[in-house]
């Protein structure tokens, strides 16, 4: 059946939010107009209402979409598109941002519930900010609209809420029954069934959305030529938007480090750069308000930050939802024909700003000439550097956009981005980086306003000479050779060191301030970690016979895999490896449990146990039971032991789906010093049907040794059985096991059990042969002779299972992540100061 | 002169070299005539599209996997239809033989392209505009 109520009512609540936020937008403006006359307070509550009843639909949105997914109507594009009957609860939440709509929803859903908190807490600055969040959501809310405008023939937006039938109109079954509803979804995207890929987007949108409350405010300054006083409500949300937006990043960078199998967590991929640019934006922004809160200089600084900011967001939600990037991006959206309105959304913003701008530039205050020995200098230097390192990123990510431009006027530019982008960006940014440590450690130490030399000389002596004396330790112990690397080592540890020094510093006067360092510490540490883990990432996996394929790749070309055949170990550099064959995951037992074990069903997520299953020592199924297993993700066992004779086991894991073919995930190694990083790169497709070798039987009594594929085995015995797992048997069926023990390499003993059928009511006989996946032998039983005491086997055999396997160490790779940690602590401290400071100010009506 | 001067002038100097770098350093799509060409006094490397060669009953031909099975060559077909034989010093890519369009990133060494990366397009991903039956069959045998 084809649920249309509930899609209608779906679509009838992103009218309703686009039409509501429109009218919010329209009544916040005169609200704004008007100011504290009887009209505006008039307004005012037209607009609350307007943005009320637009959060409320936005709710509503939300509540439908949900109740699709959730309910498996999969007559509905995007239920069937993102989900799937066997997903989990908590990933169907994952369902909103897999798709371009729902991510949309997710971003509006985020600036609705920030809009109402403005509403309640913004005081003064009510009615201005919220026209500006008004018309955001307005803009985005048309983004999922969906509506064709009569008589134009010009489609607005995409919603979330169209079903299967008008989507796929070409598709022959809906012509022949218009209320077919498909069985079952596709699924959600297999990386994305990660819990990271819970929290990171929502992270992510919630950083996105927080970026809106400085813009909004930056605009109600200078709209309402208040042009500084929008800075100290703004403070502490700036600081949320730089830490959550931060955080979306580092988390998703941490997803890209468990889940993908690049080998690092940073791909200089377009999507990954179109976050990182307006974040480097927003943190300079966020410093150059500070400046401005302390001493009333750099406020034109501040303002054109944090306008850019915005419009790199719009930018970067353009780049990577237009389907401009096409080729160069492996995980942008898929183009939903929304380039026009997104341009329109970005272009709308720019004139917005610009226009105020312009109106307001000869007013704004100008920053005369700031002395180099006062901190305020120092910050701007720093605001200016993130400028450049933005830049940096920005100029090569447009390339796509340049190709486009140049197509218009028919140039075919054919440009592509950097072949070796890790090499192209880090080459900048890196210097970037070096400027950043040595500025975060050194500014702290100049008091605002002026200070001299001589102050300086005495305040700076001890960190430096600690620091020297730290990086000279640190030279011995790790082994830094490249004169850049050194640098930033060095520069990166002056960092830490220094602002460890002003947190001492703090400690008598004020810990309330802290923040500043702690989060400063936190991002030299995270550049050590980066330093280490990037810059002296090792493929252990080298290929160290020295036999090389081919003379065309020359000597440099090292290969960087490694070939494991089932049991048999493997040398690779200081460790010992074998690889012990194909596990799953169960959903209801833990720890990975042989395929072996299992038998498939007819449904491809249910199995049947063959044997019992126990997990330190505990039993959780036993044979013949039903095992829930996602038949998506094989793991593969590598047991690794060191030179010390320390074993420890991985699962790399590779999933293989209809949608995105193979997908390798690694698994980590944690250790102190470093992670070993070991992903596999290719597995024998386990799609292909396996090619047995032509069967040779051989007639064998009970008790005989005799030969399989040159293994020695035994024929131990033959027994009758009563039922016989997967085949139903009649009252007169007959079925006969024989016990057959084979003696494999290194003293392993295996058992295979063939089983013969005789069906009786139908006079034929059947076989089921048993599979020694380990010796890669197939043995059938295929007929039994009384009068010789004997039965014929056939044995076939087959290519051994096999990996390939790539590993690598990571050094140091902790480091980055406590950074990350004392990172959102020191933006936690700084928020809660600057929050309770400004509600305490409210509260005395000065705000 | 004053000091915001001089960091005016050092923020246009380093956005130039930002923008000759980037403009040095971006890579090109190119096909293999003029891939080959470039060899000759560029150690650049270089985007070229095309297709996997397949016979005319849709197979792919021309791959061989080295006996260790972590290298392989394969034959590809630009744009303009030029065949070329390019080598690959990784295992071979699991989707590869299903993908539709093959971008690969390197240069010519002697008479062969070498390919430091590989990108595929294949024809499932990101988008699911077909339907397909859902109900698998059991193995039995």
């Amino acid at each position: 059946m084809v649920h249309e109520w509930i899609g209608q009512t779906g679509h009838f609540f992103v009218i309703l939010s686009f039409v509501s936020a429109l009218w919010a937008t329209w009544n916040y403006y005169w609200a704004s107009q008007k100011g504290e006359l009887l009209a505006g307070k008039r307004w005012l509550t037209l607009g609350r209402l307007g943005f009320g009843l637009h959060s409320l639909a936005v709710f509503g949105v939300v509540a439908s979409l949900f109740y699709i997914i959730y309910n498996h109507y999969f007559e509905y594009h995007y239920a069937w598109s993102h989900s799937s009957r066997s997903l989990p609860v908590y990933y169907m939440i994952s369902c909103f941002w897999e798709g371009q709509e729902g991510s949309f929803l997710v971003w509006i859903f985020w600036q609705a519930i920030l809009g109402l908190i403005l509403m309640r807490y913004a005081g003064r600055w009510e009615a201005p900010v919220l026209a500006v969040f008004a018309f955001v959501q307005a803009f985005l809310a048309s983004m999922i609209l969906g509506t064709v405008i009569p008589g134009l023939d010009l489609k607005i937006g995409s919603s979330p809420f169209m079903l299967m039938r008008d989507v796929m109109v070409d598709t022959p079954v809906f012509a022949l029954n218009p209320d077919y509803v498909p069985e079952d979804g596709t699924g959600l995207n297999p990386l994305l069934q990660n819990y990271w890929m819970v929290i990171h987007p929502p992270t992510l949108f919630l950083g996105f959305a927080l970026t809106l409350v400085p813009f909004a405010y930056c605009i109600a300054g200078l709209w309402k030529k208040e042009h500084g006083a929008w800075i100290r409500p703004a403070l502490s949300w700036t600081s949320a938007a730089a830490l959550i937006l931060g955080l979306g990043i580092l988390m998703g960078a941490y997803w890209a480090y468990e889940t993908l199998n690049f080998g690092g967590y940073w791909n200089w991929d377009p999507v990954e750069n179109a976050v990182y640019i307006p974040w480097l934006m927003l943190v300079g922004g966020l410093h150059l308000m500070m400046v401005y809160r302390k001493n009333g200089t750099a406020l034109k600084a501040a303002i054109l930050f944090i306008i850019l900011m915005f419009i790199l967001i719009l930018y970067s939600t353009f780049l990577t939802r237009s389907g401009i990037l096409g080729n160069s991006s492996v995980h942008s959206f898929t183009d939903l024909g929304l380039s026009g309105q997104l341009l329109l959304y970005m272009l709308a913003f720019a004139a917005l700003s610009v226009a105020l701008l312009i109106r307001e530039w000869k007013h704004l205050p100008s920053t005369g000439e700031v002395s180099a020995y006062s901190r305020e200098f120092w910050i701007f230097i720093g605001a200016t550097v993130l400028a450049l390192m933005a830049l940096q990123v920005l100029v090569p990510t447009s390339i796509p956009v340049y190709n486009t431009v140049a197509s218009w006027f028919g140039i075919e530019l054919n440009m592509a981005p950097p072949a070796n982008p890790e090499i192209f960006y880090t080459k900048f940014q890196l210097w970037f980086a070096v400027c950043l440590a040595l500025l975060s450690g050194t500014a702290q130490f100049f008091w605002w306003q002026k200070m001299d030399a001589a102050k300086v000389r005495k305040a700076l002596v001890m960190p430096v000479v600690v620091a020297l004396i730290v990086s000279l330790l640190a030279l011995i112990l790790l082994d830094v050779k490249e004169p850049a690397y050194l640098v930033l080592l060095v520069a990166a540890i002056y960092a830490v060191v220094s602002n460890f020094f002003v947190l001492l510093g703090l400690k008598q006067t004020n810990l309330k301030l802290a923040g500043g360092s702690v989060a400063h510490i936190g991002v030299a540490m995270i550049l050590l970690g980066i330093l280490f883990s990037s810059g002296y990432s090792k493929v252990i996996s080298q290929n160290t016979s020295g036999l090389l394929y081919s003379r065309e790749f020359g000597d440099e070309v090292n290969q960087e895999n490694v070939l494991l055949w089932l049991n048999e170990p493997q040398t690779m550099q200081q460790y010992q490896l074998v690889y012990k064959g194909q596990f799953y995951e169960a959903f209801d037992a833990p720890g990975y449990i042989p395929k072996q074990l299992l038998n498939p069903t007819e449904k491809p997520d249910r199995f049947l146990a063959r044997g019992d299953y126990y997990h330190r020592g505990r039993k959780y199924f036993g044979e013949g039971d039903t095992v829930r297993i996602n038949p998506e993700n094989t793991y593969y066992r590598v047991e690794y032991t060191d030179e010390k004779g320390k074993k420890f086991t991985l699962y790399p894991r590779a999933q293989v789906n209809p949608q995105m073919g193979f997908i390798a995930s690694p698994d980590i190694f944690r250790g102190i010093r470093s992670d070993l990083y070991t992903h596999v790169s290719v597995v024998p497709d386990p799609e292909e049907p396996i090619k047995w070798s032509d069967p040779e039987e051989q007639k064998v009594k009970i008790g005989d040794r005799f030969f399989i594929n040159d293994y020695v085995a035994v024929l131990e015995g033959l027994q009758p059985l009563q039922q016989v797992q997967g085949l139903q048997l009649g009252t007169k069926d007959i079925a006969v096991k024989a016990r057959i023990r084979i003696f494999g390499e290194q003293g392993a003993e295996f058992t295979a059990e063939p089983i013969y059928v005789l069906r009786m009511e139908e006079k034929t006989t059947g076989n089921l042969p048993a599979v020694v996946n380990d010796l890669a032998l197939k043995v059938g039983f295929m007929a039994i002779h009384p009068e010789e005491d004997s039965i014929t086997l056939s044995t076939s055999n087959t290519q051994k299972d096999y990996i390939i396997l790539k590993a690598m160490e990571k050094p140091l790779i902790n480091i980055l992540w406590i950074g990350t940690l004392l990172l959102v602590a020191g933006f936690g401290i700084a928020i809660v100061r600057r929050t309770t400071e400004y509600r305490q100010l409210q509260r005395k009506g000065v705000e | 002169m004053k000091f915001s001067h001089i960091l005016g002038i050092l923020v246009i100097a380093v956005a130039v070299i930002i923008i000759i770098s980037t403009t040095g350093d971006a890579s090109s799509y190119v096909n293999f005539e003029q891939a080959k060409a470039m060899a000759v006094n560029d150690s650049r490397e270089i985007h070229v599209v095309g297709t996997l060669k397949k016979d005319p009953q849709g197979h792919v031909v021309g791959i061989s996997p080295s006996p260790d099975k972590l290298s392989f060559s394969f034959l590809m077909v630009d744009e303009q239809g030029r065949e070329q034989l390019v080598r690959y010093n990784e295992p071979m890519p699991p989707d590869f033989l299903r993908s539709e369009q093959v971008v690969v990133i390197g240069r010519y060494q002697g008479n062969s392209f070498v390919a430091k990366q590989i990108l595929l397009k294949c024809p499932s991903k990101y988008q699911e505009n077909e339907l397909q039956p859902t109900s698998q069959q059991a193995q039995f045998q």
